[in-house]
């Protein structure tokens, strides 16, 4: 048996004996996945016991280097794992913006210190972080960005504000991106920064959104003090990290779609609906789900394509670009699919039935996707310039 | 499986384009129309073809055949869309080889198998009737008479259907159109007495026939497979050729893209270069992605063909409806981008355009594939 065949057949029997039945069951609301954090309330033991088992694996950031709390896996075994975890339908056991966006940024532009400090916390859920990368002047044009950060001896004194940043009000911790040279070109002059969101000074305001949650908070920064150390980077170059971690970001929404419902929404629609002669009564809506499942199933194996390219050094490092973009609209067409397929069932916004609106919620939740992180028109403006090779306005 | 070529299939690549932009560019295909040629393709190609041992590139060793895979086949076929040449190497080394290879006797295999490999025989699978692709609907009668069996009803759209010595034909012996049972498959020497094969001149000029049986008597054993029940063979010959035109129209889909994005580089109206406006740089980003969708899914299906025979229907359906669809999109934006030029019979666009349509078309188009998809999907 080669290394890999050991390694499968050891994962699916660690897997089936330390996940929680139910940890096997698809999340049926928000709380359901873990985000961790010092105020994470967890819904169940399972929930738990879940995250314990796996973080003390390293199998909360598979990937992630050993000595940083992660599992050290090759990205063969990173594959094997996602497979055998999806075969049993196992639930991830942490999700945060720490994994996917601010771990890899420490792990590229971090200092030794700041690694050891940050990533294992991480990786156990114990600290939640925010992004503060929007403004209320600065969306699309994120390189504008106006918080200031005054050199003060040993501290950096910020003020301004953000806005967008998901789940500001439940975060710890913030990496953000402030005005460090006020008199350079908008893309120099930025630096990284991270600070503790219970410094005196910072504020959060939830919005509400047309799903009527408020995932997102406006974030206000008055004489906040941030000790230097929590510099990441060189002083002035953070767009550079910035955009890094935008591609991560980028990776993250863009993903979001295809691994959210394992069911396919032919099937689904055809409870709702109904077969007349074996096909759905809606000859019209049929066609339709057939041609997104057909773009969906080529999407899901570009993601693939892209890790494999990545893996033999062939990606385009644009690569992001077009799953961000593809992946929301995508996301955003399951849905209207979705909403299509439930009649006025998918409308209710309240009560048991509709698990108080899901399925209207998370419809108009989806619209979000091709917004944040870079809107799909941003996306096709990095793919025309830098793969394609337009040229510029 | 890694969804990447191999360094030999890269290689394979490499040399396929170099070879086919020297010996068969778009020129060769004009030459072909404009002197209103009687083969439809050249034979000196076809015989370069067979010395580079692409005949046989599907077919086992011990028949002669290099037994590659599928992707290696679709490697080639991407290729040839590329250079928009017309060869029988679709209808004779890829379709009607997987069936003789898949379903045939031994006799069959090593009589038929060598010919295709050294190139002394063009074959070709005869399958529609009617004008879209439903194969289930077969109603060309093959009735038992004497030792053997008689042959009525007629084919359309036979990919090298004049100019091929031994069909591959596709019949009823019972059951009704619209079941698939009671289908068998023949294989029938052009030349026998009551098939006439005419030429339908098709808008890209590959070869196309119309082909008659008028009574056909054969023997028993020009049976390939089993009787009354070649479906699944028939599925497995035409999913080799869907995945194969697949490849061909990702070929063609990519290559009509790069001549359109370097003519956005240096075309210049309004004083600018038409590349930087936005309405045309959003519109090549978003094909380019299809693009991108599309060499992926093309590439799983050829890989499956290659792992699991058997269950590649699925992933072969979505692959052709996602290139039928992808290749479209390229044409008519290559066409719109050029404005007046591309409109032009001198200028190469068009003739992409007119190949894709007829690849859309061959064996399900992006319509027939998503109905496959869904009955697959049990909805």
């Amino acid at each position: 048996m080669s290394d890999l065949e050991t390694f499968r057949k050891d994962t699916k029997a660690w897997l089936e004996a330390n996940c929680p039945a139910e940890m096997r069951q698809p999340p049926r609301s928000e709380d359901d996945t873990c985000w961790g954090g010092r105020r994470w309330k967890f819904q169940s033991d399972a929930q738990r016991v879940w995250l314990e088992r796996m973080a003390e694996k390293g199998w909360t950031v598979p990937d992630w280097p050993r000595e940083y709390g992660g599992g050290g896996l090759s990205r063969d075994q990173l594959k094997i794992l996602r497979q055998e975890m999806r075969a049993l339908g196992c639930r991830s056991p942490l999700d945060s913006f720490g994994i996917w966006m601010l771990g890899p940024a420490l792990l590229k532009y971090g200092n030794e210190e700041q690694k050891h400090e940050h990533l294992p916390k991480i990786a156990r859920g114990e600290i939640r972080w925010c992004q503060g990368y929007s403004e209320p002047g600065a969306g699309s044009d994120l390189a504008s960005l106006q918080t200031r950060a005054e050199d003060k001896g040993d501290n950096f004194l910020v003020n301004g504000s953000k806005i967008w940043t998901s789940y500001a009000d439940r975060a710890d911790w913030i990496f953000c991106l402030v005005r460090t040279d006020p008199n350079s070109p908008k893309h120099s002059g930025i630096s990284f920064l991270l600070f503790d969101m219970q410094s005196p000074g910072v504020s959060t305001k939830p919005i509400t959104l047309i799903s009527g949650a408020s995932p997102f908070c406006e974030t206000f920064f008055d004489d906040v003090l941030v000790p230097k150390h929590n510099l990441v980077g060189t002083l002035n170059k953070g767009w550079e990290i910035a955009k890094y971690l935008l591609t991560h970001e980028r990776d993250m929404i863009g993903g979001m779609g295809s691994t959210s419902d394992s069911r396919s929404l032919g099937q689904s629609a055809a409870e709702s609906v109904g077969l007349e002669n074996g096909v759905l009564g809606d000859t019209v809506l049929r066609s339709q789900i057939a041609s997104y499942e057909i773009d969906a199933a080529a999407f899901r194996l570009t993601m693939e394509r892209a890790g494999d390219l990545a893996k033999v050094g062939q990606a385009h490092p644009a690569i992001s670009s077009l799953l961000k973009y593809y992946g929301t609209e995508l996301n955003k067409r399951r849905l209207e699919l979705t909403m299509s397929a439930g009649g006025s069932d998918a409308l209710e916004w309240e009560g048991e039935k509709s698990r108080e609106g899901f399925t209207a919620r998370a419809w108009l939740r989806s619209k979000a996707n091709s917004i944040e992180g870079g809107t799909s028109e941003v996306q096709l403006n990095i793919i025309a310039k830098r793969i394609l090779g337009l040229p510029g306005a | 499986m890694p969804l990447v070529l191999n360094d030999e299939q890269t290689m394979l690549r490499d040399n396929a384009r170099g070879f086919l932009s020297k010996n068969a560019g778009i020129a060769h295909l004009r030459q072909l129309r404009d002197s209103r040629d009687e083969t439809g393709f050249s034979r000196k190609l076809w015989k370069d073809f067979v010395e580079m041992g692409w005949a046989g590139i599907l077919i086992p060793q011990n028949y002669g055949g290099l037994g590659l895979g599928h992707v290696e086949a679709g490697v080639v076929m991407e290729e040839l869309g590329r250079t928009l040449t017309p060869s029988p190497f679709l209808s004779t080394a890829l379709i009607a080889a997987s069936a003789i290879t898949h379903a045939g006797n031994e006799k069959q295999k090593s009589h038929y198998l060598p010919k295709i490999a050294a190139g002394e025989l063009i074959a070709t699978l005869a399958i529609d009737e009617t004008s879209k692709h439903r194969p289930e609907n077969i109603a060309l009668t093959a009735t038992r008479s004497g030792a053997g069996y008689a042959l009525k009803g007629a084919k359309t759209f036979v990919v090298d259907g004049h100019v091929a010595d031994l069909l591959i034909v596709a019949a009823r012996t019972s059951a009704t159109p619209g079941e698939t049972k009671g289908l068998t498959l023949f294989l029938i020497d052009s030349k026998t007495k009551g098939v006439n094969a005419e030429r339908t001149p098709m808008v890209d000029t590959h070869n196309s026939a119309r082909i008659t049986f008028d009574n056909v008597t054969i023997l028993a054993d020009a049976v390939l497979g089993k009787i009354d029940e070649a479906w699944e063979a028939l599925e497995g010959a035409l999913n080799v050729g869907r995945a194969a035109i697949a490849s061909e129209l990702l070929g063609a889909g990519e290559e009509a893209f790069a001549r359109t994005v370097r003519y956005l580089r240096e075309r210049k109206q309004f004083g600018r270069l038409i590349g930087e406006f936005q309405a045309l740089q959003h519109r090549a980003a978003n094909l380019y992605c299809e693009l991108e969708l599309t060499r992926s899914v093309v590439l799983k299906a050829l890989q499956t063909l290659d792992e699991s025979f058997a269950n590649a229907g699925a992933i072969v359906s979505i692959a052709k409806a996602k290139a039928g669809a992808t290749a479209t999109l390229a044409v008519q934006e290559a066409v719109q981008m050029h404005g007046g030029i591309g409109m032009t019979d001198e200028f190469d666009v068009g003739l992409f355009m007119k190949r894709v349509r007829v690849g859309q078309e061959l064996f399900g188009d992006a319509n027939f594939h998503a109905d496959r998809l869904a009955r697959l999907s049990h909805y």
